[in-house]
């Protein structure tokens, strides 16, 4: 899974919402396998694209609120949020290149 | 250059790793990016893989095979093949990252994917109600309202499943009769949560950002009427994933690979297929385990009638180093 920095239903708002920064929230939960799965891969994103998109996880079961405020029925789920605003979602565990592909507005 | 290169990761790739490996062929698994493991890991418990009389979760018992092929000296790459390239004596792997790797055997074992009913609002509303995963989606669905599509083992195992978090579980199946198992068909109508549609075929989704509801139409009748549900699961099957091989390599009218009778032998010499993506018909883990050492022994019995020079090629890494 991901070693990105853990955000909250506490911490939403001020580290995601208020953020001067884009910043993409990846939804998972402990019992996803495919999310396990493109934990390390967002990892990489994030060591690769750090001046661009900073990348937080949100645990859904630790953090109810904040899944449900977003309409989650899926995951994983990564979000951007710019300004306050979700600017994308990507819906599933993808290979890099896909990935890459999907966020690539947010990356270049 | 290597003696065997195996594509897949689910049963039948680990299990070809094992034998491939305690065989010294040093075998090369390229595992995929996101989907390792194959679909076990999707799965919860699994009670019918022999020596587990407990019962044994479907992402653990993976992980055990995996470290079963690599106590043995399989390499394992978590990446994805992007090129094939089967003919001749050497075939040539390419992966997502553009690193190509060369084998004189190629063991094929990618297993299926899950088949989509084929409505346009399907897609457009996966991952906002829509799910080919239970295990995944389903704790979203606490006290609410879902159907899932088929009448197989995966479809009742999903509906069961889904009993732990919502109200309803309505099983629309478009026949009058379940093809799964005896165990798992007793265990479904016991449950007081799943409610059984028979003969109902989906005709639509509706829902603007999320799905709100599904048109059922009465396969008997042809009359449509609309199911409220929030979530849909479908697991109508899946299709042997062939797309990187499937002008290189005979399939069967069912789309899978053909293989020469009871063994994994394609019509590509030196080019082995094992697993769900040889199976039509029975697609369990311990049979894909099965086809798994049978592969990997046609590929050891294919290199041992190699020439020496197309051998020697294939000097592991650790007999480079001696040299």
């Amino acid at each position: 899974m991901s070693t990105a920095k853990d955000v909250t239903d506490a911490t939403f708002q001020t580290e995601v919402l208020d953020s001067e920064k884009t910043i993409m929230v990846d939804f998972w939960a402990e019992w996803c396998g495919p999310c396990r799965a493109v934990g390390p891969i967002l990892d990489q994103i994030a060591a690769e694209h750090s001046e661009k998109l900073s990348i937080v996880k949100l645990n859904v079961d630790d953090n109810p609120e904040t899944a449900m405020k977003y309409g989650i029925t899926s995951i994983p789920a990564m979000k951007v949020y710019r300004g306050g605003e979700v600017v994308k979602t990507v819906i599933g565990a993808k290979p890099k290149p896909a990935l890459e592909a999907d966020l690539a507005e947010f990356l270049a | 250059m290597r003696q065997v290169i195996i594509v897949g990761s689910g049963p039948a790739g680990y299990t070809a790793a094992i034998y491939a490996a305690r065989a010294n062929l040093n075998p090369l698994v390229i595992a995929s990016s996101v989907e390792f493991g194959g679909e076990l890991m999707k799965t919860t418990e699994v009670e019918n893989f022999p020596g587990f009389p407990d019962g044994v979760m479907g992402p653990d018992l993976m992980v055990k095979m995996q470290e079963q092929a690599e106590k043995f000296g399989a390499e394992i790459v978590y990446d994805d093949v992007t090129k094939l390239e089967l003919e001749g004596d050497v075939k040539r792997v390419t992966l997502g990252n553009g690193d190509v790797h060369e084998a004189l055997t190629i063991i094929y074992a990618t297993g299926s994917a899950y088949r989509k009913l084929g409505l346009d609002d399907e897609t457009r509303l996966s991952g906002y109600g829509v799910s080919w995963c239970a295990t995944c989606d389903g704790a979203f669905f606490k006290q609410k309202k879902v159907a899932v599509i088929g009448g197989g083992d995966s479809a009742l195992e999903e509906a069961t499943f889904l009993t732990r978090f919502a109200d309803i579980v309505y099983l629309v199946h478009r026949r009058n009769k379940l093809r799964a198992s005896a165990a798992l068909q007793d265990r479904a109508f016991a449950d007081p949560k799943i409610q059984f549609l028979w003969n109902k075929e989906v005709a639509h989704v509706y829902g603007d950002e999320k799905v709100t509801g599904i048109g059922l139409l009465d396969t008997e009748t042809g009359e449509e009427k609309t199911l409220d549900v929030t979530g849909m699961f479908v697991a109508i099957g899946a299709d042997p994933r062939t797309h990187l091989i499937h002008d290189q390599l005979e399939l069967t009218a069912e789309g899978t690979i053909k293989v020469d009778g009871r063994s994994s032998r394609t019509n590509v010499e030196g080019v082995f297929a094992a697993g769900d993506v040889i199976d039509p018909t029975y697609k369990q883990a311990a049979t894909a385990a099965g086809s798994g050492v049978v592969a990997a022994l046609d590929a050891e019995k294919y290199l041992a009638e190699l020439s020496p020079e197309l051998l020697a090629l294939a000097t592991t890494p650790a007999e480079a180093a001696a040299v």
